[in-house]
């Protein structure tokens, strides 16, 4: 019974993969980045000098830490700081890089109610948003957006679950976006989701350059001493590609609306 | 509105390579979890229709119960499964087409089986006294009956490729929409729609109903065939 | 296993009963037919016989063997008909005996010849009229060669030709050697047919005797007000 078992399994296994000679390597990353069309415009770059097929699973920061964690994935590439240290910390992963840097913007309705745009410094926009009553929508997904959100509420002194127009979409930025856009409200989300974003209705761009609202991407290969399994090569080689003056200049390339949305920045 | 319609439709009739990639790794997906839902269900059901011990109430209700499943948590659990730290981690198998088929199998196995079991218990009842009397023994009596209601256990299993081919939860969570990869066609119009492009949404939309619709079809024809066929 | 005894048996379903006390003695050859109103028990009778009633009191003796030696073979008012052609709904029932595949497609033949329905062989049997669905029945019964068999009102919603053609058929079983016990309503049938009357009433046998005789004289009140048409034709117990 346990032998036929294996073999349905191993079966299944065969039926997965397709006949190529091409290594693959998970990729644990989010969804600004799979949303921006960024993974679109650089791995096939990295892929045509290395032949290795990059499979991308793009969710929340928190969803990607805890795929590392479980050994789901071979490499991380996401963005949120503090938790990455700590990742690497546990023993998780190897080590952390920088990569690159978006910003944040807020977005809002055009007629800008809150009076965003005047406001100076991306503290004092939340409280004119807080002050003013407005609807503001957060991702509330535990993504590295979301604890950047939640990291900037704290620092201007507001506690956004007690504003009465606070509402937590529990997922990605696109449909945060969405949900923004027909209820007219304000968000916090990344240039480059914003830019890709189709659906705006009455949003724009409200306020953005506050060099608070950077927002650092980094990778992270999975840590081989804690599950042996991962693809240990192909994931260093992804790294020092991000890192490289090819990849780099790849990431630099990259436009959005006609726009650099990604800045790299490896250290040298 | 009627923009992004006409997008969508120039998607369609220009047979957009990304679109029929989706579409054929759905199919692939789904039928296959069919084959497989049929394997295990069919028997089980049938095994179930006739056999009688202590407890067989409780499995039937079991089984009907597990027919509607959610599949989102059918999606939790196999991925928890198939995860690395999982039970069955070390076939590697996580966020890849197989894993989805596992998952969508999970999702018609129960079904195919609670419906097996009612369609051949009322054959059974109709058709066991005289099979007894003419000395057939119970197995060769149960294939004989599956053989007999081959028409109406066809439409459970359209019904079964159904569940799968529209259920989204699963292969999302064990998938991980990759692209060129685990995106299907209820994986890719959630995800197109959340990035606010919703012409190819619309277009994999109108594919996958169309899909539905001809599988409904099917099921009328296939009944009104078999009732003027064979009575 | 005939002569075929049957001692005091009794039938009563949750409390309600339905064949009490009954009696009776069968021989091997011939058709018996059962008479009686509705109710009395004659359909039960066959199926406790077939073995698919269980019985609640008294003995059923074949010849000198709990169990039947020879085939039995049942046909049902309805007959169970699968989604097949008329030749595998004959040939599916040949299998659990010991022939061949060539061996079951010549009897398969054979009695569909015999029974007028060779040239629908291939038709779709649930497509069939019902006197040609009793005929199959027949035929599929006939092919097992049945030393015993019982026949449940074989005629009940047939046109005067056709229970002619399934009246016809169910002699030639019986020139062949086999044992035919059935039941009906039609009494001019009965007169047609039977070797021996059983005339079944308030749960026993009334009365027992070649048809001549009883159709002549018959002996109990029941069985006289029966020919009369006298008799309600539902009985309830109180017993």
């Amino acid at each position: 019974m346990a032998h036929s078992f294996r073999s349905l399994m191993l079966v299944l296994a065969l039926l997965a993969s397709t006949v190529h000679a091409d290594e693959t390597l998970v990729v644990a990353s989010t969804t600004s980045t799979e949303q921006s069309g960024l993974f679109g415009w650089i791995l096939p770059r990295f892929e045509q000098s290395t032949a290795i097929k990059v499979r991308v699973v793009a969710v929340g920061t928190g969803q990607a830490l805890d795929i590392g964690r479980r050994g789901d994935a071979d490499l991380l590439f996401v963005h949120d700081r503090a938790a990455e240290d700590k990742f690497v910390a546990e023993g998780y992963g190897s080590y952390r890089k920088d990569v690159m840097y978006n910003d944040f913007v807020f977005v809002g309705p055009k007629e800008d109610p809150a009076k965003t745009r005047a406001a100076g410094s991306a503290l004092n926009a939340l409280k004119a948003i807080a002050a003013s009553g407005q609807p503001f929508v957060s991702r509330g997904d535990k993504s590295g957006t979301h604890a950047a959100e939640l990291r900037l509420w704290k620092e201007a002194g507001v506690d956004p679950k007690a504003l009465a127009g606070y509402k937590e979409t529990g997922s990605g930025m696109g449909p945060t976006l969405n949900m923004a856009a027909a209820t007219n409200a304000y968000t916090l989300s990344d240039r480059a989701t914003w830019y890709a974003f189709k659906n705006r209705r009455d949003l724009d761009l409200v306020f953005a350059g506050d060099p608070v609202l950077f927002n650092p991407y980094g990778v992270i290969p999975v840590n081989p001493a804690r599950h042996p399994h991962v693809k240990k090569e192909a994931a260093e080689r992804f790294a020092q590609w991000l890192v490289s003056k090819e990849g780099q200049e790849a990431i630099a390339a990259f436009r959005a609306d006609g726009q650099q949305v990604f800045f790299p920045n490896a250290k040298k | 509105m009627t923009q992004t319609l006409v997008e969508a439709l120039s998607l369609l009739g220009s047979f957009d390579h990304r679109l029929l990639d989706i579409v054929g790794l759905s199919l692939r997906v789904s039928l296959t979890a069919l084959v497989i839902g049929t394997l295990l269900g069919l028997p089980l059901g049938a095994w179930l229709a006739v056999a009688d011990f202590r407890g067989r109430g409780a499995l039937i209700v079991a089984l009907n119960a597990l027919m509607g499943l959610p599949s989102v948590v059918v999606g939790v659990l196999v991925y928890l499964a198939l995860s690395r730290s999982g039970p069955f981690g070390s076939y590697g198998l996580l966020f890849s087409p197989a894993a989805m088929i596992v998952a969508q199998s999970v999702l018609v196995v129960p079904l195919i089986a609670a419906v097996t079991r009612q369609i051949v218990e009322d054959a059974w009842r109709d058709y066991a006294p005289e099979l007894s009397l003419i000395g057939i023994g119970r197995a060769q009596a149960v294939a004989l009956l599956l053989a007999d209601c081959r028409f109406s256990l066809s439409v459970a299993m359209l019904a079964g490729l159904g569940r799968a081919m529209s259920e989204v939860g699963a292969v999302m969570i064990v998938g991980g929409n990759i692209d060129g990869y685990t995106r299907v066609m209820t994986t890719a119009i959630a995800l197109e729609t959340s990035k606010g492009d919703l012409a190819l949404s619309i277009a994999l939309g109108i594919v996958l109903m169309a899909l539905i619709l001809g599988l409904n079809i099917a099921v009328h024809f296939i009944r009104g065939w078999a009732l003027r066929r064979y009575g | 296993m005939f002569p075929l005894r049957i001692d005091a048996l009794r039938f009563a379903p949750e409390g309600r009963v339905v064949l009490d006390e009954l009696d009776l003695v069968l021989p091997g050859e011939g058709i018996s037919v059962i008479l009686g109103p509705n109710g009395a028990g004659k359909t039960v009778l066959l199926r406790l016989l077939a073995g698919l009633l269980p019985a609640h009191g008294g003995s059923i003796v074949w010849g000198d063997a709990p169990r039947p030696a020879g085939r039995l073979a049942m046909v049902f008012q309805q007959p169970m008909l699968l989604r097949m052609s008329v030749f595998a709904n004959v040939e599916f029932a040949l299998r659990p005996q010991a022939m061949n595949a060539a061996e079951r497609r010549a009897r398969t033949t054979e009695v569909l010849e015999r029974v007028g329905l060779a040239y629908r062989a291939r038709d779709s049997a649930r497509l069939l009229s019902g006197g040609e669905r009793q005929r199959l029945a027949l035929a599929r019964a006939w092919a097992m060669r049945p030393r015993l068999l019982l026949l449940d009102e074989p005629t009940a919603s047939l046109d005067p030709s056709a229970t002619e053609a399934v009246e016809r058929i169910i002699r030639e079983i019986r020139t062949e050697g086999a044992k035919v016990l059935m039941t009906t309503h039609n009494l001019g049938q009965a007169t047609r047919l039977a070797d021996d009357i059983i005339f079944l009433a308030e749960g026993r046998v009334q009365e027992h005797e070649p048809a001549q005789r009883f159709f002549a004289h018959p002996q109990s009140p029941a069985a006289r007000a029966f020919m009369q048409g006298e008799l309600p034709w539902r009985i309830a117990f109180d017993r």
